[in-house]
């Protein structure tokens, strides 16, 4: 039995439709069908925030809201789920706290980019979080405002923000969540015909059968990736399958000795566990393009796609971490890094998905680092992501791992490079010299609009030149300009 | 000033729109309800950046799903162009394809999607040849799109030649991208007898109208243009506009519906036209203390494939490359160079930024050179009393730089903080600072004296309730707010009172763009006349009716003190329709004293300066590249403010948007001249991350302008964008302090991948 219509929460209302495309966008059912035009579109891709909307649904029986990009979030996402707008918060004369404090603040301008600011400041408003700056920031990473400079909007921000919501929101809360775990039917979704569809199976065994029956469906995660080839390349995927839905398919368990992260997790689900193996790793998840992106964007997806400047992959690579995969008859466990074969292609069978990946806690004599290289901070895809792990005794290196993103088709360890430093002594500056210059052995990455091969491979050498020695001194400090592991 | 007791003028009242803007009622064109029958359109474009068309086979894109015509440059019945003067930029392409992405046909469908999807579907053969991709390349190929302009005072080439103390030097000036965040949009309506309304987001309705009107061989009188707000302009739509405007009007035309072009942001950012790029080489003389006494500048402006409204825009790199500084001998050689790329065009500054980034790679060499302090170099070379004349033989009369600089050098605690600075350099290895405080003087008016005129209609109601109408456009920027305010003033009322209106080529006819920062100062002054003519009406009727004495009539509170007597501002109102007085007005302004005459190369080309001054702070991490600011300091000169909070807001994003020009925004072509970075996934403007905590703005305070502008005010538009080149002055002296003494080789924008490899060619014995 499945259901075959899409429901979802209006303004404490459940919304049911029958007819829902398999390729729609939330974006394009709230301005086209709703003709609630608050929610603007700025790029169709996720990068600029104009059409951020608030969404909220159970985590772990609890109501949580969280930003999300209306433009590449497929309106079949959305089942279950509380869909809240700017155009749901208040009037020009009935303002929301933080559209008054916005006000008050002179933080609009064009207002074009406006109502994704107000979303995404009332969704940190629900969160209970503090509206320091630096939190601002994180929460605004996927916001583009181009006329205000931003310093009025974190203003409004802390001036409205003190933890404690008090507004209609806030007041339906309970009845909200009563609502959204009657609609939690259980029940596989299934919208359109065996030819066109949106599928969201509700048990990890409808999902690997009907990924098995149809080879040919695109699996859906997050829909950051997959979101814009509906919008960017016009691709017409006829038949989704969303793992949204699928129970289970988000846990993650934390344990001693390893960490287990189900595909289904959302980055900001795991950001805290990953933070826990190490604050680098915590620190690349928040990397991760902005807010709502990792609200959205799934740890097991952005291994799936296999792309070559996936931020996670080095990172789970170097830590030693175990992939595992399921068909309908079988389960198979295998190294992250044998996952990825050549650009474009991975170990992974037809009807065959990514189900969950497993992190090795680190032992007290392993040292793990991690960094980010990017034109701007936040928002922003890798030119280079480095990530290194050794294994010390003493200060001599018994063990050591290397693996680099957007080095090369794949993400891939640099073996040439380990070989030179491993028994080597910490600080041996002569190994530490042949280490960087056996990296151009490793690699031959290209140029792109991202940066230059150059620039690619003199930075993944100095990335190993910063690692080494901070490993070696222990101080972070003198060496980042953000992200110091003395402060965390 | 002249007024005592302002009432609405100088108070830091929020955005006409804000309301609107944080609850998302805003109305933006793409959120009017569409009619019944409304149709859509997508652009067909070339994936060859040059070559000669030889076949367009449109018949897959004809036979698609919801396709209900398809446009191309045949279709057309008036002229196939839509430039803003010169010519040279077809609406749709013909024969010749000059750019990647240049529309060579549109489709219109029922839906935008099924256009989107239709405009793939074409067949296109293009004979294609090599492009011209790169300034270089254009340089090679000696192609312009304009004629050289030169300004020379003295002989500075045989200066140099005899000098003893010179430097010279070489810089690129990277581009940028405007990313406003509502992209381009165009909504065409057809009327009766084949009027036309088109709602089009555009900083140039006039331009539109008559574009449009020219395209479809009709009179100018039967197209209206209509623009509300826009959700961001920054120079890009004000020529870039009219294309899709004329595309959609023609689709009306030809459908007898309602049709709405809204670009894709890729389509959007291949298609329409940037900041000029430009490759700037020079060499100089100066005396042992760092004063120049010569300069020999070379300004490359690469303006793409057509002349657009370049012409200005390398005219005013050449007016602004001494920024606040004194030149005794300069010739500065202006080529305006054409290469198969996308047309380059308007962006805040209007080539002033790049000509001004110049002036400050040569304080800051010169300072590195005589290892003095950058400031003091600045400041010795400021113009000052007998060296008061620019190269362009303006004599400047308001400077306030030496006095404006002094405060914000005391307040931001500059020297003591160099010196801290200087202590952590020694410290750091891998990381370092820099600091740097910059000056900026920014001309303001429209350098082609003919767009130096602004009209504006105001209607005062019965009720005494009033609305204003005015040439100029609301981009974000409070126009608007500002014109309001102006009226208000006028007639004592409060601002309540005054209904602001969409811009509208059928209300105030014959405007020019909202650019150059000149939309208050034009359209304030035009509203005031019209404002002052109503008044005066209404003075006169006062006192016929209730023997006032003229003299001693005031507009306050929402009333009209008569002296005698005091009655509301409503009354006054209605008893002029009573009377049969006429309640509303037109005004008109032409910018006063303006004679620039640019064949002579003489004359005068400003009204006036406006003034700022910026203090950055940054880290750059020397094994990465990447950089980060750390505290910024601005004092800026808007004259006596109209309303603080709105000029902030212009500093403060104005600020930003430089920083982005001369940090992360970096546009990418490839060889084959398409542009690679034309998303937000790939063309990076700055983030709330990007810009510090510590981020501190006032204004400064002074009598007010010296030239009789709207209340005195200053322009604010563009010349905050040039305080961000404080931030770029310190990434070069973060840089510098490697291996000082020499001079690092940092263009814009400084990216971790320029700045790494500005570090990499610092000699230095510490790596």
């Amino acid at each position: 039995m499945s259901r075959t219509a899409v429901r979802f929460l209006r303004n404490g209302v459940v919304t049911e439709l029958s007819e829902v495309g398999a390729n729609e966008t939330l974006l394009d059912y709230l301005r086209l069908r709703e003709h609630a035009h608050g929610t603007k579109e700025g790029c169709s891709e996720g990068d600029c925030g104009a059409c951020t909307v608030a969404i909220g649904s159970l985590k772990n029986d609890k109501l949580v809201y969280e930003p999300v990009n209306a433009c590449i979030q497929l309106l079949g996402q959305i089942d279950g789920k509380d869909i809240v707008t700017v155009d749901d918060l208040g009037s020009p004369d009935v303002l929301h706290p933080i559209q008054q404090s916005m006000v008050e603040e002179h933080a609009s301008q064009c207002g074009y980019c406006t109502p994704g600011i107000v979303m995404s400041l009332f969704v940190l408003y629900h969160s209970g979080e503090s509206a320091d700056r630096e939190n601002v920031n994180n929460w605004l990473s996927g916001n583009l405002c181009r006329c205000t400079g931003y310093r009025p909007i974190a203003d409004a921000a802390a001036n409205a923000i003190d933890g404690k919501p008090n507004d209609a929101l806030a007041a339906r809360l309970a009845q909200t969540q009563e609502l959204l775990v009657e609609m939690d039917d259980k029940v596989d979704l299934f919208v359109g015909t065996n030819k066109r569809f949106f599928a969201a199976p509700a048990t990890i065994t409808s999902l690997l059968e009907i990924s098995a029956n149809h080879i040919d469906a695109v699996i859906l995660s997050g829909a950051t990736d997959v979101g814009l080839w509906i919008t960017k390349q016009l691709r017409d995927l006829p038949k989704i399958i969303y793992t949204g839905r699928v129970s289970g398919f988000n846990d993650i368990s934390d344990g001693d000795k390893s960490v287990r992260i189900s595909a289904g997790a959302s980055y900001e689900d795991a950001h805290s566990v990953l933070g826990s193996v190490d604050p680098d790793l915590g620190e690349v998840v928040r990397r991760i393009g902005s807010k709502p992106v990792r609200a959205s964007g799934t740890v097991g997806g952005n291994i799936a796609n296999g792309s070559p400047i996936g931020d996670m992959p080095p990172a789970l690579i170097v830590l030693g971490a175990k992939l595992e995969l399921r068909h309908a008859q079988t389960t198979r466990e295998i190294d992250l890094e044998d996952f990825f074969i050549a650009y474009g292609k991975q170990d992974r069978a037809p009807g065959e998905l990514v189900t969950a990946v497993t992190i090795p806690r680190m032992t007290a004599n392993q040292h793990f680092r991690a960094f980010k290289i990017s034109k701007r901070f936040d928002q922003d895809i890798s030119s280079v992501l480095a990530a290194f792990c050794f294994t010390l005794e003493g200060d001599k290196i018994v063990d050591v791992r290397i693996a680099y993103g957007g080095m090369a088709a794949t993400p891939k360890r640099a073996l040439a490079a380990e070989k030179a430093l491993s028994g080597v002594r910490i600080g041996d500056e002569n190994a530490r010299e042949t280490a960087i210059a056996e990296l151009s052995s490793d690699f031959t990455p290209m140029s792109d609009m991202r940066a230059s091969a150059k620039y690619r491979e003199r930075v993944a050498g100095n990335l190993l030149r910063k690692a080494l020695h901070e490993i070696e001194t222990g101080e972070t400090k003198a060496t980042r300009l953000l992200a110091e592991r003395e402060v965390v | 000033m002249n007024k005592v007791n302002l009432q609405t003028i100088g108070k830091p009242i929020a955005h006409d729109s804000a309301r609107m803007h944080v609850s998302g009622t805003a109305a933006y064109i793409d959120d009017i309800v569409e009619p019944v029958g409304t149709l859509h359109l997508a652009p067909g474009l070339s994936d060859i950046a040059k070559g000669r068309l030889i076949s367009i086979d449109l018949d897959a894109v004809r036979a698609a799903p919801g396709v209900v015509a398809v446009l191309s440059a045949e279709d057309i019945p008036g002229r196939n162009d839509c430039s803003p003067g010169f010519g040279g930029d077809p609406i749709f392409a013909e024969e010749e394809i000059k750019f990647h992405g240049q529309v060579i046909f549109a489709v219109v469908a029922e839906t935008r999607d099924q256009a989107r999807r239709a405009s793939r579907l074409a067949k296109i053969e293009i004979d294609s040849q090599k492009p011209n991709v790169h300034v270089e390349d254009g340089l090679k190929s000696g192609e312009t799109v304009l004629d050289d302009y030169t300004f020379i005072r003295g002989d500075a080439p045989a200066e140099i030649d005899k000098a003893m103390h010179t430097v010279a030097g070489k810089m690129t000036v990277g581009g940028q991208e405007h990313f406003y965040l509502e992209g381009q949009i165009s909504f065409a309506i057809p009327g009766e007898n084949k009027t036309i309304k088109v709602l089009c987001s555009t900083q140039h309705p006039t331009e539109v109208q008559h574009l449009v009107a020219r395209a479809l061989a009709q009179p100018d009188a039967s197209i209206v243009c209509e623009c509300r707000r826009m959700g961001g302009g920054f120079g890009g739509k004000e020529s870039q506009a009219a294309q899709w405007a004329c595309i959609a009007a023609l689709a009306a035309r030809v459908t007898g519906h309602p049709a709405k072009m809204r670009l894709d942001r890729d389509d959007d950012m291949v298609t329409t036209g940037k900041r000029h790029d430009f490759l700037i080489e020079y060499s100089a003389s100066h005396d042992e203390k760092g004063i120049v006494e010569a300069i020999d500048l070379e300004l490359n402006g690469r303006c793409g494939h057509s002349a657009d409204v370049s012409l200005g825009i390398n005219d005013r790199a050449m007016f602004h490359c001494d920024n606040t500084y004194y030149y005794p001998n300069l010739r500065v050689h202006s080529r305006r160079v054409k290469t198969d790329t996308v047309s380059n065009t308007a962006f805040r500054g209007f080539g002033g930024p790049q000509g001004m980034v110049f002036a400050e790679r040569l304080m800051d060499q010169l300072a590195i050179k005589l290892d003095k302090d950058p400031l003091t170099i600045r400041k010795r070379n400021y113009y000052s009393k007998g060296r008061d004349v620019t190269p362009y033989g303006q004599k400047i009369r308001d400077n306030v730089i030496r006095q404006l600089v002094g405060e914000l050098e005391k307040s931001s605690d500059y020297k003591n903080r160099r010196k801290q600075i200087a202590k952590f350099n020694k410290k750091n290895r891998f990381l370092k600072k820099g600091i740097s405080l910059n000056p900026v003087k920014f001309g303001i008016a429209f350098t082609l004296k003919h767009l130096n005129q602004a009209g504006s209609l105001v209607h005062v109601y019965t009720d005494g309730s009033v609305q204003v109408n005015h040439g100029g456009t609301e981009m974000g920027q409070g126009l608007n707010l500002k014109v309001a305010q102006v009226v208000a003033e006028e007639f004592g009322i409060d601002i309540s009172r005054v209904q602001i209106t969409a811009t509208s080529t059928e209300k105030v006819p014959n405007t020019t763009p909202t650019a150059a920062s000149s939309g208050s100062d034009l359209n304030g002054m035009a509203t005031k006349k019209a404002a002052e003519k109503i008044k005066g009406r209404m003075i006169d009727l006062a006192v016929r009716l209730y023997q006032a004495d003229k003299k001693l009539i005031r507009f306050v509170n929402g009333e009209v003190d008569l002296g005698n007597q005091t009655i509301k501002f409503s009354e006054l109102a209605n008893r002029c329709f009573m009377e049969r007085v006429q309640l509303s007005a037109t005004g008109f302004y032409a910018t006063p004293k303006l004679t620039w005459d640019r064949d002579s190369v003489s004359g005068k080309a400003f009204l006036y300066f406006a003034y700022g001054a910026s203090c950055s702070e940054v880290t750059i991490d020397t094994l990465t590249g990447e950089m980060k600011v750390d505290r910024v300091d601005i004092l800026h000169d808007v004259g006596s403010s109209i309303n603080p909070a709105i000029d902030i807001g212009q500093i403060e994003g104005g600020f930003v948007q430089g920083m982005g020009w001369l940090t992360t925004e970096e546009l990418v072509y490839d060889e084959d001249g398409r542009l690679r970075t034309h998303a937000p996934s790939t063309y990076k403007i700055p983030t709330c991350s990007d810009v510090p905590d510590d981020f501190r703005t006032a204004l400064f305070v002074s009598k007010g302008n010296r030239e009789n502008t709207i209340y005195r005010s200053k322009a604010v538009g563009e010349p905050p964008l040039m305080l961000a080149m404080s931030v770029f002055s310190a990434i070069f002296h973060a840089i510098a302090s490697i291996n000082p003494g020499q001079i690092p080789e940092l263009d814009t924008p400084a990216t971790p991948e320029a700045i790494l490899r500005a570090v990499d060619g610092m000699n230095s014995t510490d790596k």
